[in-house]
């Protein structure tokens, strides 16, 4: 039985971000980490998906630097090391445009929105 | 014991409507509905003998709808999935199945779009990904470089690669009267050209303009008694894995391996028997990826197999023979433009750009964010 929700994903999310914790799914059935937030599972349709808080680190996947007339800004796919992948930006101090395979970490202040998340790098390869 | 699929409907009729920067006042369903006429007169068929309806544009959410109204069609059959730019070979192969299952006998399959009179933006009804959009994103061109970018890191594959598919395209388009971009273009061009989301220059995104196209299929046993030369679907596959490209499970490979493996098989047929391809070249990683899932290569040679001309004229792969949708047309989805071409080479007759003796064209659409892929192999009439 499937019951119904009391709050959706997104809140859940939404409120894990603004409390300063960046969390994600994992499946009770199959045990693989999902994200984006969902109602079911992609890798084995179980409904039973359970909220974690991510440790932010990961590593990047793929980087572009999209040429702007308000600025030059990152987008990156970063894999987290607790095995799930998402869209967000690099933002940091250290010269030169993010590389596939830097090591990066969550910015998640208290406060924090989708819109204002990002990572920064720790080091590169 | 070959596929009950296989050759079953033919394309008997093939147009486009008016191309580039077209009449103001113009709509996108009045695109549509031209393309739909003048491939009515090109089968020599009227109109109102189509009873099954595809349709998918970025401007009506009801696209079957609004045709069908607009030309006073009342179909049995409609269709409007919208799979993207892949939409058109998607109804391709849906119709197939309509067709054979009795519930139409002649479909119009067809698009129109606005895009470059509306101002260049891209229109879409498709609601954004919000774990994506709140990063600004430029869609879809910033997804696609993401996937450059792997494709680089992964294989070593060069800009100087990237670029010379653009070039391949302008040298076709400077073969193919009423051609968007014809001016002279070389990879010197391409990587000076204005970058617009690492490593993709604008001289590797499609063209933006207006357009629409049309298609008309019915069974081969009909078209036979039709006036063009018979264009059997000799097989069609199709596939997605994903819609965002966070959900991709790998940027460097498309779902093209599925919908490649499901035509070929239809039309027991194999790489080798290709004479002509279609590929949707959004953006130049289109092709390398397209051609490596297809197997035309293996998987990370892509980016050498489509260097020094191999898929320009002259080449031993002919590739986008009109230029494509980086030099030839692009108008928001360009799906249905493959299918025309495509057709055309193998009816013969293009000139300067006519690749000699085309008996099998494959056609390879994409959707979306290289998202839904469908696979079409078109054939002459010795192949049936």
């Amino acid at each position: 039985m499937i019951g119904n929700l009391e709050v959706s994903p997104a809140a859940v999310y939404g409120e894990g971000l603004a409390a300063g914790s960046l969390r994600y799914q994992r499946c009770g059935s199959c045990g693989r980490a999902v994200f984006y937030p969902r109602v079911g599972c992609p890798h084995c349709g179980s409904a039973h998906l359970a909220w974690e808080t991510s440790a932010g680190s990961g590593t990047v996947y793929s980087t572009t630097t999209i040429r702007s007339r308000s600025g030059d800004y990152n987008v990156a796919l970063i894999d987290l090391d607790e095995g799930y992948r998402m869209m967000c930006t690099v933002r940091d101090d250290i010269a030169g445009d993010p590389r596939i395979g830097d090591r990066v970490v969550a910015v998640v202040p208290p406060g924090t929105t989708a819109e204002t998340l990002s990572f920064r790098r720790t080091e590169q390869p | 014991m070959s596929d009950p699929s296989r050759g079953v409907i033919s394309i008997v009729g093939a147009a486009e409507s008016d191309l580039g920067r077209v009449a103001d006042g113009l709509t996108s369903l009045d695109l549509a509905g031209q393309a739909a006429l003048r491939a009515a007169d090109d089968a020599g068929i009227g109109i109102h003998e189509v009873d099954g309806i595809f349709c998918a544009t970025s401007h009506y959410a009801m696209s079957g709808l609004e045709l069908a109204e607009y030309l006073g069609i009342r179909p049995r059959y409609s269709d409007s999935n919208n799979l993207g730019g892949a939409s058109f070979v998607s109804h391709l192969l849906h119709a197939i199945a309509a067709i054979r299952a009795g519930l139409c006998t002649t479909a119009l399959i067809a698009y129109g779009s606005t895009q470059l009179s509306d101002g260049g933006k891209l229109v879409t009804a498709s609601a954004p990904n919000l774990y994506e959009s709140a990063y600004r994103p430029r869609y879809p061109v910033s997804m696609y470089a993401l996937a450059a970018a792997r494709h680089m890191h992964e294989f070593g594959t060069t800009r100087e690669q990237l670029a010379s598919v653009a070039v391949a395209a302008r040298e076709w388009a400077r073969l193919t009267p009423g051609a968007f971009s014809t001016e002279p273009l070389t990879i010197v061009d391409v990587l000076a050209s204005r970058m617009v989301s690492d490593p993709l220059t604008v001289a590797d995104c499609c063209l933006v303009t207006d357009g629409g196209g049309a298609i008309i299929v019915t069974t081969t046993e009909r078209a036979r008694d039709l006036r063009q030369p018979l264009i059997p679907v000799l097989g069609v596959g199709e596939a997605h894995w994903h819609r965002s490209i966070s959900q991709m499970p790998s940027l460097t490979t498309t779902a093209a391996l599925d919908s490649g493996v499901r035509a070929f098989a239809m039309a027991g047929l194999d790489v080798a028997d290709v004479d002509v391809v279609e590929l949707y070249d959004a953006f130049t990683i289109n092709v390398p990826l397209f051609l490596e899932d297809l197997g035309f290569c293996a998987k990370g040679e892509g980016g050498a197999f489509v260097s020094e001309g191999r898929i320009a004229p002259g080449g031993t792969l002919p590739v986008n023979t009109n230029g494509g949708g980086l030099s030839y047309a692009h108008p928001g989805m360009y799906g249905i433009f493959l299918l025309v071409e495509a057709v055309r080479q193998l009816r013969g007759g293009t000139g300067a750009r006519q690749v000699a003796g085309a008996e099998v064209a494959l056609v390879q659409a994409n959707g979306a964010v290289l998202s839904a892929q469908a696979t079409a192999l078109l054939g002459s009439a010795g192949t049936l």
